[in-house]
């Protein structure tokens, strides 16, 4: 337990409280001006409105995606003197098809620049959890696997590696129990380490072979020469190789020129 | 610069449209694979011991969801529910009606007696309750016979599975592989499978399951079904197998209703809703122990109780306007008379008859009265006629009324096919909140019954010589 937080309400600040072994504060919707933003991602059902909750405290500013009807929970927390906003994603199975929330998940991904994606799967059905997690790196570097529902899986008898399944990943792979807290410290470090660099990241990419390969390989040079500075590159040649209308507009207006520009 | 960044983007974007093609629209299903097997693979790495569902279920789960015995199980429990509902409702609808028409009769003396006057007995008496007990007779019984297995089945987990097991034939017809779901819902009432299509999130694809929801049978055109196959197509054969030809016909009209969902389905998708399918997830649930009292609180209360009372309410009137048609006589004959003669010839081309027409016409508020009406236009004016058993209905329908196996089998196809409720009507209105596809919605269906019950009637007259 010694490295647990506790739920702690953001008025009565470090009392003595155990949160200030990690120096968390949460913020609900007080924070006026944020530092950094990190966007929460997930499959439904793996806990991930228990870890935004533990994060960011019950305050928390619901509203709706611009323009869509999908809710849209957004809230706050301080950590070693830096202001974080958590931005909870719709939960999805896959960024790939065209459902208003997989949509929504992506654009943010995409388009929102979050300076860091925490990606919440749950520890009993890693295996189709991971599906999200290949598609979430091929968009941005900038992701921890909050690896949830350790007790679950520890009861199921299951033994799983973390260290082994970080390397695989290629990013850090933080196990954790969010209805207690345990396993949030690291999980805390682990987003500040990847966002000011002292973690460094190399996601692994979705493989491809034969001409699909090939495909993709040639599209992603001329789409990495179209928009130099543009970090997923390869993500984008695949979504036009499938037809994404979408990134196909968004290549014509040059909404990611300027994506592009602002990462530069 | 901008004019420099529109020519590099488009032949960008022409260079990913050839690659594209090259790749004969293979990329999605390679990538999607490439991901499963990765995921796959580093999963298998990380995890050590036994874990997730039990392994009962996963071994379950291959068998149920399998490429070769997938379908077949599921054909067989839809015939096996349909057996259970059949043999089942035999004998409880046949004591529930005569019962209920000896009260009828014990009404009109009652009332008689009272001196009422001789319209007002017959339109409360023979009209009003008869409707009411002919719903309560035909429908009571199957519902709450199929209600609570469906309800089982669904406790199950075992719905799912047939999304599942139909995904690639949606998917196949351009369609959503959800509304294999929506379907099943459906089978329950067709408002609710049209409400049901919200879990669609693509626009084009859930305008599809809704135009194309009317196409299974629902629980109030399911006695209509249930009766034709028992009275007709079984009595055929012998009666050791009457009961198994009779749910076999069922099942067939069923798989029909299914096939014209795909059919439509495509042709939708290819015309008037033209783009690809989208891939989905669905998750399949663990098995669960099903809850015995919630099985039965569900299905007996929710659904049975909630669509029989719909019945009644449409009954009762549609039962007193009956008997007003066949009583209120204009130049010598009823208005039963005069519309079903008129439309009568119409029904012939159909291979039906103007009774049928005229039944399904006062019908559109709610199909489970559909047989009721009809045999009340039938047994006439006199009223005199009384259906304890399942001979003497097939003696009124095919010596009075000149039934063939061409009116049974088409009646069964024109229910299957034919207009959506109104109620239906409606929610795809609420749904959609496009006039032109509710029109669609409505006609759309008409027609093709329309059309395929003429075809069948010409083809039999042709070969019948």
């Amino acid at each position: 337990m010694n490295n647990d937080i506790e739920l702690q309400p953001s008025s009565s600040a470090c009392g003595g409280c155990r949160s200030c072994a990690v120096n968390m504060r949460q913020l609900g919707i007080d924070a006026a001006k944020f530092d950094y933003v990190v966007a929460l991602a997930g499959n439904p059902n793996t806990g991930k409105s228990t870890v935004f909750n533990r994060l960011t405290g019950l305050k928390q500013h619901t509203g709706n995606w611009p323009g869509k009807t999908v809710t849209r929970a957004e809230g706050g927390f301080e950590y070693e003197g830096g202001k974080y906003k958590l931005v909870d994603l719709p939960g999805t199975y896959s960024l790939l098809s065209a459902s208003v929330d997989e949509e929504v998940a992506r654009d943010f991904i995409l388009f929102g620049r979050p300076d860091c994606v925490v990606t919440v799967v749950d520890a009993t059905v890693l295996e189709r959890n991971l599906n999200l997690v290949l598609q979430v790196m091929e968009i941005t570097d900038r992701v921890v696997v909050c690896l949830n529902l350790m007790d679950e899986a520890k009861r199921k008898g299951m033994d799983i590696d973390h260290r082994s399944l970080a390397r695989e990943l290629g990013v850090p792979v933080i196990p954790t129990i969010a209805r207690t807290g345990s396993g949030f410290s690291q999980l805390l470090q682990a987003v500040t380490g990847v966002i000011n660099g002292s973690i460094a990241t190399s996601p692994r990419k979705i493989s491809a072979h034969g001409r699909v390969k090939d495909a993709v390989d040639e599209l992603s040079e001329l789409v990495g020469e179209r928009f130099p500075g543009l970090p997923n590159a390869r993500w984008v040649a695949m979504r036009l190789l499938d037809g994404d209308v979408e990134v196909k507009n968004a290549v014509d207006s040059g909404e990611l020129a300027a994506l592009a520009e602002g990462l530069r | 610069m901008s004019i420099e960044r529109t020519q590099n983007s488009s032949s960008l974007l022409r260079r990913a449209d050839e690659l594209r093609q090259a790749l004969h629209g293979s990329f999605r299903d390679d990538v999607v694979k490439a991901i499963y097997a990765d995921a796959e693979s580093i999963a298998g790495k990380a995890v050590k011991g036994r874990g997730g569902r039990t392994t009962f279920d996963q071994k379950l789960d291959r068998v149920i969801t399998s490429k070769i015995f997938g379908m077949p199980i599921m054909l067989a429990l839809l015939g096996l529910v349909f057996w259970i509902t059949i043999v089942g409702a035999n004998y409880p609808s046949q004591m529930l009606a005569i019962m209920l028409f000896w009260l009828e009769d014990q009404f009109a003396l009652l009332l008689t007696f009272l001196h009422a006057p001789w319209w007002l007995t017959g339109f409360l008496a023979h009209g009003v309750w008869r409707g009411l007990a002919w719903v309560i007779a035909v429908m009571l019984p199957p519902m709450a016979i199929f209600f609570p297995m469906f309800t089982f089945l669904e406790d199950l987990g075992y719905l799912p599975r047939v999304g599942f097991n139909l995904d690639w034939l949606f998917s196949k017809a351009g369609a959503h592989g959800k509304q294999a779901l929506t379907m099943s819902m459906g089978f329950g009432c067709n408002a609710a499978g049209v409400i049901a299509c919200r879990i669609i999130d693509s626009p084009r694809e859930r305008l599809i399951a809704i135009l194309t929801n009317n196409f299974v049978p629902c629980n109030g055109r399911f006695p209509t079904l249930i009766m034709l196959a028992t009275v007709f197509v079984a009595a055929a054969f012998p009666p050791a197998y009457a009961s198994l030809i009779a749910a076999g016909a069922v099942v067939g009209v069923v798989l029909l209703g299914v096939l014209f969902t795909f059919i439509v389905s495509w042709i939708l998708s290819r015309t008037v809703l033209r783009g690809e399918a989208s891939s989905f997830t669905l998750e399949l649930p663990p098995y669960r122990r099903p809850n015995l009292i919630r099985i039965l609180y569900t299905s007996l209360i929710d659904r049975t109780a909630f669509v029989l009372w719909r019945a009644l309410i449409m009954a009762a009137p549609a039962g007193g306007v009956i008997w007003l048609c066949s009583n209120i006589r204009i130049g010598g004959q009823s208005i039963t008379a005069w519309t079903s003669g008129w439309l009568d010839p119409f029904g012939h081309l159909l291979g039906l008859d103007g009774v049928i027409l005229l039944a399904y016409i006062i019908a559109i508020p709610a199909n489970e009265i559909v047989v009721p009406t009809m045999l009340m236009a039938y047994s006439g004016a006199s009223m005199m006629f009384e259906l304890d058993s399942m001979s003497e209905l097939r003696g009124l329908l095919i010596d009075q009324s000149g039934w063939t196996m061409l009116t049974a089998v088409n009646l069964m196809l024109f229910s299957l096919l034919h207009n959506p409720c109104s109620t239906t009507i409606m929610t795809i209105w609420k749904e959609t909140r496009s006039r032109k596809w509710t029109i669609v919605g409505a006609l759309m269906p008409l027609a093709i019954a329309f059309a395929v019950t003429f075809a069948v009637a010409q083809i039999v007259r042709y070969v019948a010589g």
